[in-house]
């Protein structure tokens, strides 16, 4: 498994004891040995860009040996979801409608991620658009979890997590439209981060559903974590939904103290179904932050039990409309070479191109966008989202973060889940309602069940309070 | 809200059409029978009165950001450059270079 921290990685290549080059190809050697069908099976990488990190890699190295002050991620082998655009490598966004797109541009997060220093190993295995909670919708095959290859990584950002849990990279990126980031997180024990709504440029993120989708990243630990997103966090031009804010010193954060803050626990997210291990690993996470010094205190967020029902109509609603636009005329694939028509060639493409859940997904979305059905589905589920957003807005007057479970259950066997969408789709519990409400939210590992399967806490700030959330989060991996 | 229980195989067909997907035989009782499971979970919404709630496109407006403090995030409207014509095209599953090429449009 893989150990190397950002700080270990920077030190060692500052100090002359590795290089950059060294580093790169240790990890593709590991890939090479253990990703594929040959090796452990994990499935995490669906493309490497070798030339783009060796080059890099080989700038890192240059630097450091003139003794030039060296960037945050210097050399640091960094995966990313193949949702975002990476000029030089395929995009395919786990889908085969996209196979042997190759985009002409960087996504600003890639971008962001290469000028401090990282080096880019390749792309990463999803859900297909992002659409799923086990990874089990790809169309380049499903992520095993490293911890245990028979169960599921969890999803969409399955590649994401696996990846770093398995040693082939030291961090990378993902994207949260409903918790996936968060919850493949904590299936895989590592670290992710869903930034508040427009504190990451999404300039390059290939869109789901666009008022929910949100890129972030993952890391073996906290400090790493908030490197990460000291470098993605800051306005883009390119975005015009990312904020003007200003960006906090988010790894200068952690060294203050937790005591004194007010972590809040609702009450309805330790409801029925929550898995007894898991209950029992966060109830130790808060004991620990009680020692720290917190004061923690049950809250109500009353709408909780609505957040699924609102989230799916939003979410499918928005991406019937952003999935409108591969159609087989501008990018990928295109079916239907005998076709008579226009409107034959786009039904074929779009048959064949999408898989059974991203069908599902817009047929849906086109359901509750319909004529009749607008307001009673659409306009409703905007209604409770105000609802949803109203709770978090009330409990953050009264502490300072929100500590509650992130998955009700471990990470479950591969295909043990894939024959009832709905079953699915409630395991998205605990995390749509911080992704309706654009708060930010992390996944911290806090234990393992007794048969060693990982567990995540999840911790969920105020907007744009990215600081406090990561101090808990601290306190809860060091306690 | 509508009647929850009833997405019916011509619905299906009619919004599989919209959406410009060509479901096949098999795929229709199945994705009915899904949308059916959904939309009836969906309808938990029901419960809740939403008069005079107004409804959320996004956060921005939930946090009080003023017209003004949004307008001061947008960029300038002015010309810049852009992707290079030759790369995008190249992505096209068909193209002469300069258009995109698709089956005829207009049926007679």
């Amino acid at each position: 498994m893989g150990s190397a921290t950002i700080q270990e990685v920077r030190a060692a290549i500052a100090s002359g004891k590795a290089t950059a080059t060294a580093i790169a190809e240790e990890h593709y050697a590991r890939i090479a040995t253990e990703d594929g069908p040959s090796g452990k099976g994990i499935n995490s990488f669906l493309a490497l860009s070798r030339d783009r990190a060796l080059e890099q890699a080989a700038k890192i190295d240059a630097m450091a040996a003139k003794g030039d002050a060296l960037p945050p991620l210097a050399g640091v082998p960094v995966g990313i979801k193949d949702v975002l655009t990476m000029k030089g490598s395929p995009a395919t966004a786990g889908s085969l409608i996209l196979k042997g797109y190759m985009p002409p541009y960087d996504a600003t997060a890639v971008t962001r991620m290469e000028a401090a220093g990282a080096v880019l190993l390749g792309k990463l295995n999803c859900d297909e658009f992002a659409m799923g909670s086990s990874n089990e919708n790809s169309a380049y095959g499903p992520v095993h979890n490293p911890r245990a290859l028979d169960r599921v990584p969890g999803g969409s950002s399955g590649g994401s997590a696996a990846a770093v849990a398995a040693g082939f990279a030291v961090a990378s990126l993902g994207s949260d439209t409903g918790g996936s980031i968060r919850q493949p997180a904590a299936f895989c024990g590592v670290v992710g981060v869903l930034p508040t709504y427009g504190r990451v440029s999404r300039y390059g993120l290939i869109a789901f559903a666009s008022s929910l989708d949100r890129v972030g990243p993952f890391a073996t630990n906290v400090r790493d974590a908030a490197t990460m997103l000291g470098v993605l966090a800051g306005q883009d031009a390119k975005d015009a939904t990312s904020s003007d804010r200003p960006v906090g010193d988010y790894v200068g954060a952690l060294a203050k103290p937790v005591k004194g803050l007010r972590i809040g626990v609702p009450a309805e997210y330790f409801g029925e179904g929550l898995d007894a291990e898991i209950r029992a690993a966060i109830e130790r996470a808060l004991d620990g932050l009680r020692e720290a010094g917190c004061e923690v205190k049950t809250i109500a967020l009353p709408h909780t039990k609505y957040a699924i029902p609102t989230y799916y109509v939003i979410a499918t609603a928005e991406a019937s409309a952003n999935l409108s636009r591969f159609d087989g005329v501008r990018f990928g694939f295109r079916a239907g070479a005998g076709t008579q028509t226009l409107s034959e060639m786009y039904r074929e493409t779009r048959d064949q191109g999408f898989g059974a859940e991203v069908k599902r997904r817009i047929l849906l979305g086109t359901y509750v966008l319909s004529a009749g059905y607008y307001d009673a589905y659409y306009r409703k589920a905007q209604q409770v989202r105000t609802l949803l957003t109203r709770d978090f807005l009330a409990a953050f007057a009264e502490v300072d973060a929100i500590v509650a479970p992130i998955t009700p259950t471990p990470p479950w066997k591969l295909g043990e889940k894939t024959a009832d969408p709905l079953q699915m789709y409630l395991e998205d519990i605990y995390s749509v309602a911080a992704s309706l409400a654009g708060i930010c939210a992390m996944s911290v590992p806090c234990g393992e069940t007794a048969s060693g399967l990982p567990i995540g806490v999840q911790i969920m700030g105020r907007h744009f309070n990215e600081e406090t959330m990561l101090r808990v989060g601290l306190a809860i991996e060091t306690a | 809200m509508a009647d929850v229980a009833g997405v019916t195989m011509d619905e299906v067909q009619r919004v599989a059409e919209l959406a410009n997907l060509d479901l096949t035989a098999e795929e229709v009782p199945r994705m009915q029978r899904d949308l059916n499971a959904i939309l009836g979970h969906i309808a938990q919404l029901n419960e809740l009165d939403t008069t005079g709630v107004p409804a959320m496109a996004q956060v921005g407006e939930m946090l009080g950001a003023a017209v003004e403090s949004t307008g001061a995030s947008l960029r300038a409207d002015a010309k810049r450059p852009s992707l290079d014509r030759a790369a995008v095209m190249a992505s096209a599953p068909e193209s002469d270079s300069r258009f995109f090429k698709v089956p005829k449009v207009i049926e007679r």
